[in-house]
């Protein structure tokens, strides 16, 4: 070890894995992760916001799952609550989906208003 | 890219070990992996989270559910249930986590944890101990990073010494002034030294110190080195305690890949390295003197003090010496400052203290509560009680060497002043609680078979004065004390705390003279009536059949091993007391609770 900066970079690239043990306050991605969810892709979905994440280095963000909602028909379901508590429902979620919801919503805080559940009933 | 998205922490201390989170670590990768999520979920083995009692414990991130007594057959459904469906297991969760509804309490705010502070403890069950990274990550090395280009040697000292630190080892003495002895000794070469002996029988929190935070000691060794001008280390720990030397080496070797240990450290002048030794377990090892004798290699025997091991320590040099616990304080009083540091606690103790509870009480594991919390605190809220609505009897504290705090004093603030004062001490912090079953004579007999057991030898007082004291003890135990003998305790006692040389020979009589202070009542019982009112002397106990209760059934009769019961098919039966060998069998078989212990 050579300089507080190297220390620095390592703390850097560790601490994100070490966050996820603390209580977070930022946005929190619920998918649905019943049987009707899987079957409809709910996996890849999720797996497509696990990449974006990573890919905007995007903090204090949680993803999580839930059971199924009573709304199958429209899975995958996706739920994002900002810091606030406030939630947006996604549906007919697609990884291709999901780039947008993450860049435009966690990221900014603009609702993708044609993938919420209001556009598709 | 990295997709982790939980994580899966198993705490792998010494108790969480031994129930078994071995197996269940192995049967969590293997059931995330038959899922499709060991890409996106990952297991991470932590040292101790303080609540043995329920362990083996599993928290999931980030939900923060905290399972506890999780077995092996639990694992598949926490995988499926909860990892894959998002359905949190309710059944397994600690119970005091759940609030109402569907929702789970933070551990923030759970009874154990809440009047917590934990400072040496701050990594413990939240990172991987085998992963300097994660060390790194909350802010370790920084410490040393910051002494070591921006700090002079009295700066650091003067530091420590406004935090007000004192050793956490028993003794109690200002961690600042010896930092100073030790710098300001003249010697060629100096040394730094751990006090990972940890031998008071109950007392586990420098273990779990090093199996969940090693890096913690490296750094504030390291850092101790430089105040004090040494270049070695030496970590003296028990063999006894096998994860915690395993996770020690492995952070030794991973601090010397980075650099932390080594040459020029942070492209500085100084360089420091060290090396674990181990001890065969003796309690007389974790007196200084004692242990540094046995670290060059020889029988661990104590020696007169003064030279003091600032001044002739290790090979005769200058030698530093702390426990466990006081260094995991260093880097934080260096990162956040020794005002801040001295903020906590009570004037002259202050920080926080780490105790291991046990005995009789229901959250039996690790707490780190701020200096002057009190007892009643302890073992009401934080320890949950005591099991079985018994009555609180007494706490010791300080194992061996310690005295016993009874009910009255329940209020009193916990620090190294007032423990003294009411005739404890804080010893390294073992905190053993007692209820209306425990006789106070037999607990000062059984610490006194310890001290008896682990006196050394060196010394008259403590060799022959340990002994006789028993003595006397095991006779009161069995009804054949005198009044007269009761004095001769207590003068013995006082002539082995004045005369023996070292620490453990001076201390080894509190546990009489405190229970003689304090539950005299006790002691004249079984003087003077013959009677042990906890019902725990088997020499003083007789089993009685109540002839009202008694059905005749004959069951105590078959069960009694040595033909002592007799009487005839539903009659009353009696107990012969000659014969009766006071076993107690009988008393757990009748069903209908006719036999009785006096």
């Amino acid at each position: 070890m050579k300089s507080i900066a190297e220390l620095e970079a390592i703390r850097k690239k560790t601490i994100k894995s070490v966050d996820l043990r603390k209580n977070r306050e930022g946005y929190r991605v619920v998918v649905c992760m019943a049987t009707c969810g899987i079957t409809a892709g709910a996996r890849a979905v999720m797996s497509a916001f696990l990449d974006e994440i990573a890919k905007n280095n995007l903090s204090n963000v949680t993803i999580t799952q839930t059971d199924c909602i009573g709304m199958c028909r429209l899975e995958p379901i996706v739920e994002v609550y900002n810091p606030n508590g406030e939630k947006i429902t996604y549906v007919n979620m697609t990884p291709d989906k999901v780039s947008k919801v993450t860049q435009e919503h966690i990221a900014k805080g603009n609702v993708v208003t044609e993938y919420t559940i209001d556009a598709a009933e | 890219m990295d997709k982790v998205r939980g994580q899966i922490l198993c705490c792998g201390g010494t108790g969480c070990t031994s129930s078994g989170c071995e197996e269940i670590i192995k049967e969590m990768n293997f059931q995330l992996k038959e899922n499709g999520l060991d890409e996106e979920i990952k297991v991470i083995k932590t040292g101790c989270f303080g609540l043995c009692a329920l362990g083996p414990i599993v928290i999931v991130y980030p939900e923060g559910a905290f399972y506890s007594m999780v077995k092996k057959e639990d694992v598949k459904e926490i995988v499926e249930e909860h990892i894959l469906k998002g359905r949190i297991v309710k059944r397994l969760l600690y119970q005091e986590t759940i609030a109402d509804g569907d929702n789970i309490k933070s551990l923030n705010d759970v009874e154990f944890y809440k009047k917590q502070l934990r400072l040496a403890l701050r990594n413990c069950g939240v990172i991987n101990p085998e992963n300097i990274d994660e060390y790194i990550a909350l802010d370790g090395y920084k410490a040393l990073a910051k002494v070591l280009t921006e700090m002079s040697q009295e700066d650091v000292i003067n530091e420590i010494k406004k935090s007000g630190l004192r050793g956490r080892g028993g003794g109690g003495f200002s961690t600042g002034m010896k930092w100073d002895f030790t710098y300001k000794a003249e010697g060629d070469k100096k040394y730094v030294a751990c006090n990972a002996d940890e031998g008071d029988p109950g007392a586990f929190m420098d273990r779990s110190v090093l199996e969940g935070d090693p890096h913690s000691i490296i750094e504030a060794m390291a850092i101790a080195a430089y105040a004090v001008g040494a270049d070695q280390g030496y970590i003296y720990i028990r063999a006894e305690y096998p994860i915690a030397v395993n996770r020690l080496q492995i952070a030794i070797d991973q601090a010397r890949e980075y650099g932390l240990l080594g040459k020029n450290i942070f492209d500085t002048d100084f360089c420091f390295d060290l090396e674990i030794r181990l001890g065969a377990g003796a309690f007389v090892c974790g007196e200084e003197t004692a242990l540094i004798t046995s670290i060059e290699g020889h029988r661990g025997e104590p020696r007169p003090r003064p030279p003091f091991p600032a001044v002739k320590g290790l090979w005769e040099r200058p030698t530093l010496l702390n426990n466990v616990e006081t260094y995991a304080n260093i880097p934080v009083i260096i990162n956040k400052g020794a005002d801040w540091f001295a903020g906590i606690g009570t004037e002259k103790s202050k920080g926080t203290k780490v105790f291991a509870l046990g005995g009789k009480i229901n959250n039996t594991g690790l707490v780190e509560v701020p200096m002057g919390t009190t007892l009643r605190e302890i073992v009401e809220e934080i320890g949950g009680g005591i099991p079985g609505g018994k009555k609180f009897k007494a706490a010791q504290t300080g194992g061996p060497s310690g005295g016993c705090i009874p009910a009255s004093l329940m209020d009193t603030p916990i620090d190294y002043d007032s423990l003294i004062s009411i005739g404890s001490m804080m010893g390294s912090g073992g905190l053993i609680v007692m209820d209306e079953d425990n006789c106070m004579v037999d607990i000062a007999k059984f610490f006194l078979e310890f001290t008896v057991d682990e006196s050394c030898g060196k010394c008259t007082p403590c060799r022959i004065g340990t002994k006789r004291l028993y003595e006397i003890l095991d006779k009161i135990t069995k009804g054949q004390g005198t009044m007269e003998d009761l004095d001769k305790l207590e003068k013995l006692c006082n002539d082995i705390k004045a005369s023996s040389l070292c620490g453990l020979g001076q201390t080894a009589p509190n546990p009489v003279l405190s229970t003689l202070r304090y539950f005299r009542d006790e002691y004249e019982a079984h003087v003077r009536d013959k009677v042990c009112p906890a019902g725990v002397c088997k020499d003083l106990l007789k089993y009685t059949i109540i002839e009202d209760k008694c059905i005749g059934c004959s069951i105590c009769a078959k069960n009694c091993p040595v033909g002592a019961i007799t009487g005839e098919i539903k009659h009353p039966f009696t107990i012969n007391t000659d014969k009766c060998i006071k076993c107690g069998v009988c008393e757990g078989k009748c069903p209908k609770k006719a036999i009785i212990r006096k």
